[in-house]
């Protein structure tokens, strides 16, 4: 808790994003891009995290971000991914999809090609709530209700898929190669095949109140796993192959969840950011013989003496389906120190957890554990 | 206020009021806006097609200066809600640290703004850095004299430390100057070697000015023994100890006691030969001519005032202060310059004239947040006694709502402003009101912010308006869904209504439904109003049919119609589609099933007797030949349906 860094950037952080390590190297993220919104004019900055070189922890300055390039900005960013470690796609409020290029060498952040309009009504703009890449294929979507796919290197829209929603899709994010999710705003999961024809695959729903879903993210390990974050601040974790209810709900923010991710490497923990100013950290142990006096307090202590055994059991039942949190398998942590303004995003690589709030703030903190 | 206390300062605006016309003018939450009017006093002339929007507050638009606003405003929201578990007798040390908390957040944006100035090279952005940076200073130096002597309200003998550390920490120059000599190849020849001696003796480091003296008594074997005598008087100099065990009496005859020495040094002239050493000792008396002499190592009044307490008065009271300050304010100052807008309100902070301060210091400086905050953390201190302004709440509250005010109308720290309104328990929430309903809604996401804000404070009115806002964007943009959900957030059953019209429109016209995954899953927000529970039962309908379960479809066409969900002017659609259903081979309608949609034919015709304006006549037509088609097949399937419930099952 007290490795957070906080620097205050004179921006509202719409969203966050390390840029992302090569796979092999066990290295620390030193890169990180953010966008703002609500400014005059909006930015998307590229923030250098220097390395803590040895083992001086009191040195405070090497966690501060220093900011190493920046770019103007139409319209709020809205979303913004990474698509290589080079480039980067930010969704804008205008309705656009712009592919940056970040030239490490100069240090310099410019505009490779923007698709002005992806996103609209007849006679106006609509913006373009959150954009996915899984290399070279994009696919984003928008208030308008459309799923549009796009190719890095093709000036021209590849598709879109009209009217896929009557309400405003607010999340997408792969499954599959050729699969996508997406959320909408009367809380619906639609899950569509892009290799055939206009109308979901699949529909899935939450019985009761139609909450609004705001963001979803799949497992790394097992694709059928997909997390969302709603309106109310409930936590779903919903098993895409079976049924069209989620497997288990947690009451997880006071308010809007804005964003949720599996750690990409130790899926056992999850992160969501919300509204109500408050992130948290997830732990669900993966034993399945502890008994449960034992639980409680100490389960992540339990939780890693029982990983030794890894293997079999976890590639069948994941932690995450078991479904009954109050047997004490779920840890929770605020990882904040304080209450702040609502966060907006988060981002977790190897150890290190960047989240920007609309406290103009950015904190990062480079020892979590997972 | 009803007095004007300075001259309005004047704004020039380029390119306004030329060819002699007059200026109209707006006020808006922050901003003013001009133009020029048509009034020309001669000859003609055409419009002026630009509106010039006169900002009065730049700094929060300047991006380091934001990092201020944030940074405080995280402070105050720590600072309110502290104040309920601890007793107010413990809370003062909680209280300084915070005040140090703002302080160092002033000290901060200070750092980086002169940082900034350095390395630009647009010379009028210095112009305005070196400003920001010059009132920053200012403010800085106010909050921590106000620190010192109201938040922290340090007694006799404690009192003279915190205003030594408060000179100290505003006389920087000092040790750049000390490293400068020290570090030379002969300091003892360096010009400003005595400056450096006597700066320090006159900021009480007494310890540094005998560091530094020790260069010169080696060189100068001769004048050894001096040196030891200048070396033993400032070594003995007593500095009183607030967490010791000795008293401010004790404290005080030891003072007098030194004193007394260092006079008898002086009356035997000891010191002659050495017309530093001299100066020091008369300085060391508290010998005001002899450190008038120094004004420029001095630099300020209010330093002159401190060094002369430590070497005259170092047991001074609170409140004797104010007639030392103005004392050392004539001495220092020539009689001709007019005192500078900061020093009278040092001198009013010097006096206890916390009001003084406070407004002195809102008519000096151009933005609320300053006066805001000191004043916030001051009443929480119970310091103000709450008089009652003659316009509105106290005083506290009404500069915090001026700041809050002045920050809603920023395109991006209005969230702040949020905040502060909900810390102003009078007139707060109405401004927020107010407030929220003008915040510009570009997007589902700024609005569903501003719905949780609305939300949390249970401001229903703003909550419906919202919605209603969003609701109908949504439909004029043809997006039923959103336009659907932002009804249900706002529970707003007219709005369901409406959108279920539209929907219903759509299939008359189309025959068939747009949306269906809308409609499909409407769950229980089903229940918001009665047009959409009919639009979700009539799809269910239309599925039933579609999957051939004709009997449970019929029953709920039919309970659609005696259950009077459905609209009267839908009737007419509903036994169209029952007609299918009639002609079926199997009855599916029961005798009294039959009997209830005849008996709803003839409510629907019957009303139909008045004269219609002009029935296009091919549709007066087929509207007979419907109505003729619908009884026919009404008798035959009675017809049926008493056969089939009489006959005995064999």
């Amino acid at each position: 808790m007290d490795c957070i860094n906080a620097k205050y950037v004179s921006q509202k952080i719409s969203k966050t994003r390390w840029r992302p390590v090569s796979a092999s190297s066990l290295q620390q993220p030193e890169l990180l891009a953010t966008g703002s919104w609500d400014n005059e004019d909006n930015k998307v900055s590229i923030w250098s995290v220097g390395e803590n070189g040895g083992s001086n922890m009191e040195d405070e300055f090497e966690g501060d971000p220093q900011l190493l390039c920046e770019c103007e900005h139409s319209g709020d960013v809205l979303d913004l991914q990474f698509l290589d470690q080079d480039r980067l796609v930010t969704a804008s409020s205008s309705g656009a999809v712009t592919i940056y290029n970040l030239k490490s060498e100069s240090q310099t952040l410019s505009v490779l090609h923007t698709w002005e309009g992806a996103h609209h009504y007849q006679c106006a703009r609509a913006p373009c709530t959150a954009v996915v890449c899984s290399s070279p294929e994009l696919v984003s979507v928008g208030e308008d209700g459309r799923v549009v796919l796009y190719k890095a290197d093709q000036s021209r829209i590849v598709r879109t898929i009209e009217n896929a929603d009557s309400s405003t899709i607010h999340a997408v994010t792969f499954l599959r190669t050729a699969e996508v999710l997406t959320v909408n705003s009367i809380g619906q999961l639609k899950l569509w095949d892009l290799r055939q024809g206009n109308e979901p695959a699949q529909i899935l729903t939450l019985t009761g109140d139609r909450v609004p879903l705001h963001c979803v993210d799949k497992h790394p390990n097992q694709q059928h796993i997909v997390a969302t974050g709603g309106q109310d601040g409930m936590l779903c974790i919903w098993d895409v192959r079976q049924g069209s209810v989620p497997f288990s709900l947690m009451e997880a923010h006071s308010a809007e969840m804005w964003e949720v991710h599996f750690h990409p490497s130790n899926p056992d923990h999850l992160f969501t950011c919300s509204e109500d100013g408050s992130l948290l950290h997830w732990e669900t142990s993966s034993g399945s013989d502890t008994p449960s006096f034992l639980q409680g307090r100490n389960s992540s202590m339990m939780s890693r003496s029982a990983t030794a055994p890894a293997g079999g059991n976890q590639s069948l039942i994941s932690a995450w389906l078991s479904g009954d949190s109050s047997k004490g398998r779920l840890e929770t942590t605020h990882m904040l120190p304080s209450q702040t303004l609502s966060v907006n995003s988060l981002d977790v690589l190897g150890q290190c957890l960047v989240c920007g709030t609309d406290g103009e703030a950015v904190y990062i903190h480079r020892r979590v554990l997972v | 206020m009803e007095e004007v206390d300075v001259e309005p300062t004047t704004t020039l605006i380029p390119g306004v009021g030329l060819k002699q016309k007059h200026l109209g003018f707006e006020w808006g939450p922050g901003d003013i806006l001009v133009y020029e009017t048509n009034f020309r006093p001669a000859g003609a002339g055409s419009g002026c097609p630009s509106v010039h929007v006169v900002r009065k507050d730049e700094d929060i638009y300047s991006p380091i200066l934001r990092k201020l606003f944030n940074e405080s405003h995280h402070i105050f929201v720590g600072l309110q809600n502290i104040t309920e578990d601890v007793p107010s007798k413990n809370k003062k040390p909680q209280f300084v640290s915070i005040s140090k908390n703002y302080r160092s957040v002033i000290r901060a944006c200070m750092e980086e703004l002169q940082h900034v100035a350095v390395s630009t090279q647009d010379v009028t952005l210095v112009c305005q850095y070196s400003n920001q940076v010059s009132i920053l200073l200012a403010t800085e130096l106010i909050w921590n004299l106000c620190e010192v002597l109201f938040i922290d309200a340090a007694p006799a003998g404690c009192l003279l430390l915190h205003l030594l550390d408060w000179v100290r920490l505003h006389k920087a120059d000092v040790d750049e100057k000390a490293k400068e000599v020290l570090q030379s190849d002969s300091p003892t020849n360096h010009l400003a070697y005595w400056d450096v001696v006597i700066s320090f003796i006159l900021q009480g480091r007494v310890d540094e000015a005998r560091h530094v003296l020790t260069k010169q008594a080696s060189m100068q074997a001769a004048s050894r023994t001096l040196y030891q005598l200048m070396d033993t008087l400032l070594h003995k100099m007593p500095v009183f100890n607030p967490s010791g065990t000795q008293t401010l009496t004790e404290f005080d005859m030891k003072w007098r006691h030194w004193h007394e020495e260092c006079d008898r040094c002086l009356q035997d002239k000891s010191f002659a030969s050495n017309p530093h050493l001299e100066t020091i000792c008369k300085i060391l008396l508290g010998d005001e001519d002899a450190m008038l002499e120094h004004k420029e190592l001095l630099g300020t009044w209010y330093h002159f005032l401190v060094s002369r307490l430590l070497f005259s008065h170092p047991t001074v009271k609170p409140a004797e202060l104010h007639y030392y300050a103005k004392s050392s304010m004539d001495m220092f100052l020539d009689s001709r310059s007019v005192p500078e807008p900061l020093d009278s309100i040092l001198l009013a902070a010097f006096e206890f004239d916390l009001h003084q301060v406070i407004k002195d210091c809102s008519i000096a400086l151009n933005n609320w947040w300053f006066v805001a905050h000191l004043t916030d953390l001051l009443d929480h201190c119970k310091l103000l006694q709450s008089h009652n302004l003659h316009f509105g709440s106290n005083l506290r509250e009404f500069l915090v709502l001026e700041y809050a005010s002045g920050l809603v109308s920023h395109h991006s720290l209005w969230q702040l402003a949020v905040d502060y309104f909900d810390h102003c328990p009078e007139f707060g929430r109405v401004y927020l009101e107010l407030q929220l309903e003008r915040v510009p809604l570009e997007t589902e996401r700024k609005a569903l912010k501003v719905l949780r804000i609305c939300e949390q404070r249970h401001m229903t009115e703003q909550v419906r308006s919202i919605c209603k806002i969003m609701a109908k964007r949504a439909l004029s943009n043809n997006r039923l869904g959103s336009a659907l959900s932002w009804s249900i957030r706002a529970k707003d059953a007219g709005f369901a209504t409406l959108i279920s019209e539209r929907f219903l429109q759509d299939y008359c016209t189309r025959g068939s439904f747009s949306d269906l995954d809308l409609i499909d899953n409407l769950g229980p927000a089903m229940l918001l109003s009665d047009r959409l529970t009919f639009l979700g039962k009539y799809r269910e309908f239309h599925r039933l049919y579609g999957e051939n379960k004709f009997t449970e479809a019929g029953k709920l066409l039919l309970s659609l119609m005696t259950a009077k969900i459905a609209p009267r002017s839908f009737w007419m659609t509903l036994l169209t589609d029952a007609l299918p259903l009639l002609e079926q081979k199997e009855v599916i309608f029961s005798a009294d099933q039959t009997h209830e949609l005849m008996f709803c034919l003839e409510e629907l015709t019957s009303d139909n007797t008045e004269p219609k304006p002009e029935p296009p006549a091919l549709g007066e037509d087929v509207e007979t030949a419907k109505l003729e088609l619908l009884r026919l097949a009404l008798a035959r399937n009675l017809a049926m349906a008493i056969v089939k419930e009489g006959t005995v099952e064999a």
